[in-house]
C-alpha cells in the first residue's frame, strides 16, 4: 500500500457542537509508505482521537479515510490490515514469546514453515531470539512492548504500524534503547509508521516528518530541523526544544522592531501588522547568546548549569526569557549583553508566523 | 513489609469484638472438644474417652465410621457436581453481558435476587416447585415423560438439591466473573481483533487467564458453602429418601440430638471442621501462589 | 529543624532494601535523591516521613530521636507521582484538609488556604473538584496541600513523572521558587539528572538502596567519588572502556593503541575503566589531547536543542551529544574525538583515580 489519505476528516464526540470544539478540527493529509511521523502534542489535543481514526477504531463525524484509493471509512479495525501498539504491553499470558508472535499469522491460516521463519526474522530484528521459548508473563516491560511490535510487524502485507504513547511505562533507563530500536526497525522494514507522543524527544527522534497539534488543530506538519529552526506558530516554537522560544512583545516597523525600548535589526522587512492584532519576535535561547557584542541590554538573574551547557534567565525590560553562556565566559549577576541571531529571529502576528520580504 | 510504628489503643477499640467472638464461638467450641473426648452413661457420669471417638469415627469399618464415611463421599460428590455446574455456567453468563450501558445493572439486581432469599424460605419455596403432583418444575418434568419424584426416588431429590443449589448460587460466580471482565481493558481485546483472533480464541488466550484469580475465590467460596450445606436439604428432603441426601450436617444433628450420642457427634463435627479449613487452606494457598506468579 | 539518618537499614524478606545509609539535610535546603526505579529512594522517604520503620539504624529530626514516632506526630507532608487529591473534596477543601485535621480557627484556615492557591495559581479553581482539573493543576493541588501545612519536612516522590513533558519543565521552575520560602527540608525524588542539575541544592546519587555521594549537586556532577555514582548521574548513559595502560600508552582491547594524553599521562601502568560523558565526545572538533576512534552512527536522537548521537565502535556503543538537530544518517562512518582531559578514570573496583578539577 503506498498512502493513507484524509479527506476532511474531523470528529467530535458530542453532537451538535461548533466546529471550534471539535475534538479535531478539518484535516487534509497524505501519509506516505515508508515514512515515519509523529503525532505531538499536549494532553487532549486531539493527537489520539486522529490515531484511532486512522485505526479505525473510531469512525470520524465527517471526512472519508482512503487507502491507497479504497474508502475505508466505514470498515472496522481488523479489517484494516493495520497494526497497533498501546501504552502498555498488550500479551497473552499464557503463550510464550514465539507462540506470541507467532499469533496473527496462525489466525489467517499461514503454513508453518512460513510462520516460523517471519517469527525468526521479526525475532532478531528485535533482539528477541533469545527469549523465544520463554513465556511471556515473566518478561520485563520494554521486552513484552517489544512483542507487542513484533505481532504487528510479523504480518508482512501489514499497511501501518500505530503507536499510541508507547514508551509510557518504560522504565527511563531503557528508553534510550527502546528507541533506537524502534527507529532501526523503520529503516529496515520500510513501512509507514505513525507515532502519538507528548515527548518531544520521542517524536523528533523518531519521525521524518512531525505533525504538531494543539486543540485539535494540526499547527504544523514539517521535518525536525523545519520544526526547530523555522516554527509557524508561537506554540510550535514553544513546545519544541527545551527550554523552548522566547516570546516578547514587539513593535514592528519595515526591517526594524522594538522591544522594551530598545531596537533590533531584523534580517527582512515586515509589512505593517493590522491594528489591535498582537505582535511579538519569537527567538530559540540557542541562537541568544550573552556576549559583549551583543546590542541588547539585559539583567542577568540566575544561571543554571546542566553540565553540558549553561542557560541564563535575564529579563529584557520587563520579559523574563532564557539565553545561552558560553562555557568559559565568566558571567556574573547585573547587566550583559546580549547578541541574536538576526536569521533566527521570527515575527509572529497573532501567533502565525510572517514570512515578510528580504531586504 | 517493613514494620509500622504500633499504636496500641486501637486494639481496645477491638476488645467488646472479641470478648463477643470469644462468648458465642470459642466456648461452644470448647464444649464440643470437651464432649469429643469423654464419654457418658447417661446422668452427667462422665469419664475420660482419649482419642476413643475419633478413633471410631475415622475407622470405617464401624458403624459410625461407615456413617461418616458415607455422608463424606455425599458431601464432596454434592460439591463437586455443583461447582462443575454453576462455575461454568456462571462464566458462560457474565460473558453473555454487556460491557457497558444500564441494562446491565438491572440483569445484574434481577439475577441477584435469588442469593437474597433466606435459605430455609428457599427450602420451603423449592419443597412446593418440586411436588411432582403440583409444583411447578416437578409437574412439568413428569409432564414431559421423566420419571421424577422428589421425596420416594434417590436420584430425583438428588438432582432437586443440586438444582435448589445451582439456582440459588450461581448468581455469586456470575457477579464475580462479571468484575473479573470488567476488569479487563479494552485494549485487549482490540489488540485480538487486529491480531485476527477468534471469539474462542479470546476467551482461552485472554479472559480465561486474567479470570484466574476471580475464579479460585469463586470456586472457593462454592466449595466452602456447598460443603456446609444444611438448610435447603433438611427442608426439602429431610435427608431422605432413606439416606439420599443425609449430608454430614444433618447426619451429625441427627446424632447429636436424635440418638443424643454426643460423643460421636462431637468427634465428628471437629473432623469435619478441620477437613473444611485444610481445603480453605490449600485454595488459600494457591491463590497467594498465583498472586506472586503474577507479580514476577 | 534537620533531619538525619543514621546507619539505616532496611531488610525485608531476606533482601537488602535499604543499606546502612546515612544522610543529613539541613533546614532550608533542597535534597534531590538521584537514582533508577527501585534504588531505595521511595523506601528512603518513607523512612523519613514515618510510614515505614528501619529494620536497624535511626531516625532523628531537630537531634531527637523520632524512630519509633508514627507518621501522624511528625511534622512531615509529601507529595506523590500520581497526583493523590480526595476527590469528592473541592480544591479549596483538600487544601484545607491538614488545617482542618489541626482544628485551626476558620479565619486561619481561609488566609491560609487562599496563600497557598495564590502561590500555585489555582485561585481561579478552588471551587472544582479534582476530576474536573488537568494533570499539572492536580498535581499543583496536592502541592499546595503539602506546603500549607507548613511541615518542617516536605518530602516529593518524584511529583513531575506523570506530567506532559512542558509541564513538567515549567514546573520544575516554579516549584524551588515555592518551596524556597517555607524554609523547610525539602527532599524531592526523580531518576532524572537534569531535574536534579536544575533543581540545585544538594544531591545524592542512590544505587540498590545504598547511597554512594552525598554533597552539592554541582560537585557531585563534576567530581563522582565512584563509577556509580557517576553513572546514576549521567543521561544520556555513561560511555565507558576497559583500558590497559602499559609503558606508557594506552591500549583499547587488543588493537587500538593511543598515547596518554590528558588526564591519561599522570595515572601509573595498570587496568582501568574510562569513562566519560556524551559532551566530552565530539565528531567534529579535534581538540587537542584527544583519543581518536573509528565508528559507524547507529542512530542520532533529536531533542530539539540537543542531538544525541549514538555512535557504534570497536568499544561497543558510545554517545555523543551535537547542539541543534542532527543531520546524521545511520551508517554514516565516522571519526570520534574524545578530549582526555574532560574524562575520568577509575581503576577496575570503581574508585576515581583521575579527574578534571
Amino acid at each position: 500500500m503506498a498512502r493513507i489519505t484524509l479527506d476532511g476528516v474531523a470528529h467530535s464526540y458530542q453532537t451538535d457542537s461548533a466546529e471550534t470544539t471539535y475534538a479535531l478540527r478539518r484535516l487534509d493529509h497524505v501519509w506516505r509508505q515508508g515514512r515515519a511521523y509523529a503525532l505531538l502534542g499536549p494532553s487532549g489535543c486531539g493527537k489520539t482521537t486522529l490515531l484511532n481514526i486512522i485505526s479505525g477504531l473510531i469512525t470520524p463525524s465527517s471526512g472519508r479515510i482512503l487507502f491507497d484509493d479504497k474508502d475505508v471509512t466505514a470498515l472496522p479495525t481488523e479489517k484494516r490490515n493495520i497494526a497497533q501498539v498501546f501504552q502498555f504491553p498488550v500479551i497473552y499470558d499464557t503463550m510464550t514469546v514465539a507462540q506470541n508472535l507467532a499469533f496473527p499469522l496462525k489466525n489467517r491460516g499461514v503454513e508453518r514453515g512460513a510462520i516460523e521463519r517471519r517469527v525468526r526474522e521479526i525475532a532478531e530484528l528485535l533482539d528477541l531470539t533469545k527469549d523465544l521459548g520463554r513465556p511471556a508473563r515473566g518478561l520485563t516491560a520494554d521486552a513484552k512492548q517489544k512483542i507487542s511490535l513484533g505481532r504487528g510487524l510479523v504480518r508482512p502485507d501489514v499497511a501501518a504500524v500505530l503507536f499510541d504513547e508507547p514508551l509510557t511505562v518504560i522504565d527511563p533507563s531503557l528508553k534510550w534503547e527502546l528507541r533506537s530500536k524502534l527507529k532501526a526497525v523503520h529503516r529496515a522494514l520500510d513501512v509507514l509508521m505513525i507515532y502519538v507522543t507528548h515527548d518531544q524527544i520521542e517524536a523528533l527522534t523518531f519521525a521524518d516528518e512531525v505533525v504538531v497539534m494543539k486543540d485539535g488543530r494540526v499547527l504544523q506538519i514539517a521535518t525536525p530541523g523545519q520544526l526547530f529552526d523555522e516554527p509557524d506558530h508561537t506554540f510550535v516554537g514553544y513546545f519544541i526544544g527545551s527550554p523552548g522560544m522566547n516570546l516578547v512583545e514587539a513593535e514592528v516597523d519595515g526591517a526594524t522592531a522594538r522591544v522594551a525600548g530598545q531596537t533590533i535589526q531584523l534580517a527582512r522587512r515586515y509589512p505593517k501588522p493590522p491594528a489591535g492584532s498582537s505582535v511579538r519576535l519569537g527567538f530559540r535561547p540557542d541562537y541568544a547568546r550573552l556576549s559583549s557584542e551583543g546590542v541588547l541590554k539585559v539583567q542577568v538573574q540566575k544561571i543554571d548549569d546542566l553540565g553540558r551547557r549553561r542557560l541564563a534567565r535575564v529579563k529584557l525590560g520587563p520579559h523574563e526569557i532564557f539565553a545561552t553562556v558560553p562555557n568559559d565566559a565568566p558571567i556574573n549577576d547585573g547587566m550583559a549583553n546580549l547578541a541574536i541571531k538576526p536569521e533566527r529571529l521570527f515575527v509572529y502576528v497573532n501567533d502565525e508566523r510572517v514570512a515578510g520580504e528580504p531586504s | 513489609m517493613t514494620d509500622k510504628p504500633i499504636n496500641n489503643r486501637a486494639w481496645l477499640l477491638v476488645a467488646p469484638v472479641l470478648a463477643f467472638v470469644l462468648f458465642s464461638a470459642l466456648l461452644p467450641m470448647m464444649t464440643v472438644v470437651n464432649y469429643s473426648v469423654q464419654d457418658t452413661m447417661g446422668a452427667n457420669n462422665f469419664f475420660w474417652n482419649g482419642d476413643g471417638w475419633f478413633r471410631a469415627v475415622l475407622d470405617p469399618s464401624t458403624e459410625s465410621g461407615q456413617r461418616f464415611a458415607d455422608a463424606l463421599f455425599r458431601n464432596l460428590s454434592f460439591s463437586f457436581v455443583a461447582l462443575l455446574i454453576e462455575v461454568p455456567l456462571g462464566v458462560a453468563i457474565a460473558l453473555c453481558l454487556p460491557r457497558r450501558g444500564w441494562v446491565v445493572g438491572l440483569c445484574l439486581v434481577i439475577m441477584a435476587l435469588p442469593m437474597l432469599i433466606p435459605w430455609n424460605v428457599v427450602g420451603t419455596i423449592w419443597q412446593i416447585f418440586a411436588r411432582a403432583d403440583i409444583g411447578l418444575f416437578g409437574a412439568t418434568l413428569t409432564g414431559l415423560g421423566l420419571h421424577y419424584n422428589d421425596t420416594q426416588d434417590p436420584v430425583s431429590a438428588w438432582c432437586t438439591i443440586v438444582v435448589i443449589d445451582v439456582w440459588h448460587w450461581t448468581p455469586l460466580v456470575i457477579l464475580l466473573s462479571y468484575a473479573g471482565l470488567r476488569a479487563i481493558s479494552d485494549a485487549y481485546y482490540q489488540a485480538a481483533k487486529i491480531d485476527g483472533a477468534s471469539r474462542w480464541a479470546v476467551f482461552v488466550n485472554i479472559e480465561l487467564p486474567k479470570l484466574r484469580k476471580v475464579l479460585v475465590l469463586a470456586i472457593l467460596l462454592r466449595f466452602m458453602q456447598t460443603f456446609m450445606i444444611y438448610t435447603e436439604p433438611f427442608v426439602v428432603t429431610g435427608g431422605g429418601p432413606g439416606s439420599a441426601t443425609t449430608f454430614l450436617s444433618i447426619d451429625l444433628v441427627k446424632i447429636a440430638l436424635g440418638q443424643v450420642d454426643l460423643g460421636a457427634a462431637a468427634a465428628m463435627s471437629l473432623i469435619y471442621n478441620l477437613i473444611t479449613i485444610t481445603l480453605c487452606w490449600i485454595f488459600y494457598t494457591i491463590m497467594t501462589q498465583l498472586d506472586r506468579r503474577r507479580d514476577a | 529543624m534537620s533531619v538525619r539518618l543514621e546507619n539505616v537499614s532496611v531488610v525485608s524478606a531476606g533482601e537488602t532494601i535499604i543499606d546502612n545509609v546515612n544522610l543529613a539535610f539541613e533546614r532550608g535546603t533542597m535534597n534531590v535523591l538521584l537514582g533508577v526505579t527501585l534504588s531505595g529512594k521511595t523506601t528512603l522517604m518513607r523512612l523519613m516521613a514515618g510510614l515505614d520503620k528501619p529494620s536497624s539504624g535511626r531516625v532523628f529530626a531537630a537531634d531527637s530521636d523520632v524512630t519509633g514516632t508514627p507518621v501522624r506526630k511528625r511534622s512531615v507532608a509529601m507529595v506523590y507521582q500520581q497526583f493523590i487529591n480526595y476527590p469528592s473534596l473541592t480544591v479549596y477543601e483538600n487544601i484545607a484538609s491538614p488545617l482542618r485535621v489541626a482544628r485551626l480557627a476558620q479565619a486561619e484556615v481561609d488566609t491560609r488556604v487562599r496563600e497557598a492557591a495564590r502561590v500555585l495559581g489555582l485561585e481561579p479553581l478552588l471551587d472544582r473538584l479534582p476530576a474536573q482539573l488537568s494533570g499539572g493543576q492536580q498535581q499543583r493541588t496536592a502541592i499546595a496541600r503539602a506546603i500549607v501545612k507548613g511541615a518542617e519536612l516536605v518530602l516529593m516522590d518524584e511529583p513531575l513523572a506523570n506530567l506532559d513533558y512542558k509541564l513538567r519543565e515549567e514546573l520544575r521552575e516554579e516549584l524551588p521558587r515555592i518551596l524556597k520560602q517555607s524554609g523547610a527540608v525539602l527532599v524531592y525524588a526523580t531518576t532524572e539528572p537534569l531535574e536534579a542539575l536544575l533543581l540545585g541544592g544538594n544531591t545524592a546519587t542512590l544505587s540498590k538502596g545504598r547511597v554512594i555521594q552525598f554533597g552539592p549537586t554541582a560537585d557531585v556532577y563534576h567530581h563522582p567519588n565512584h563509577i556509580e555514582s557517576a553513572r546514576v548521574f549521567s543521561d544520556p548513559p555513561l560511555n565507558e572502556i576497559a583500558i590497559v595502560k602499559r609503558e606508557g600508552v594506552i591500549q583499547f582491547g587488543d588493537f587500538h593503541h593511543a598515547p596518554s594524553v590528558g588526564l591519561l599521562s599522570g595515572i601509573a601502568d595498570g587496568a582501568y575503566t574510562l569513562a566519560f560523558r556524551a559532551d566530552a565526545m565530539s565528531l567534529t572538533e579535534a581538540w587537542p589531547n584527544s583519543l581518536k576512534f573509528d565508528g559507524r552512527i547507529s542512530v542520532a536522537e533529536i531533542s530539539g536543542s540537543e542531538s544525541f548521537v549514538h555512535v557504534e565502535s570497536p568499544h561497543g556503543v558510545l554517545v555523543c551529544v551535537e547542539p541543534g538537530v542532527s543531520a546524521r544518517q545511520p551508517g554514516q562512518p565516522v571519526t570520534l574525538y574524545v578530549d582526555a582531559t574532560r574524562v575520568f578514570v577509575f581503576d577496575r573496583a570503581g574508585a576515581p583515580v583521575a579527574a578534571s578539577q
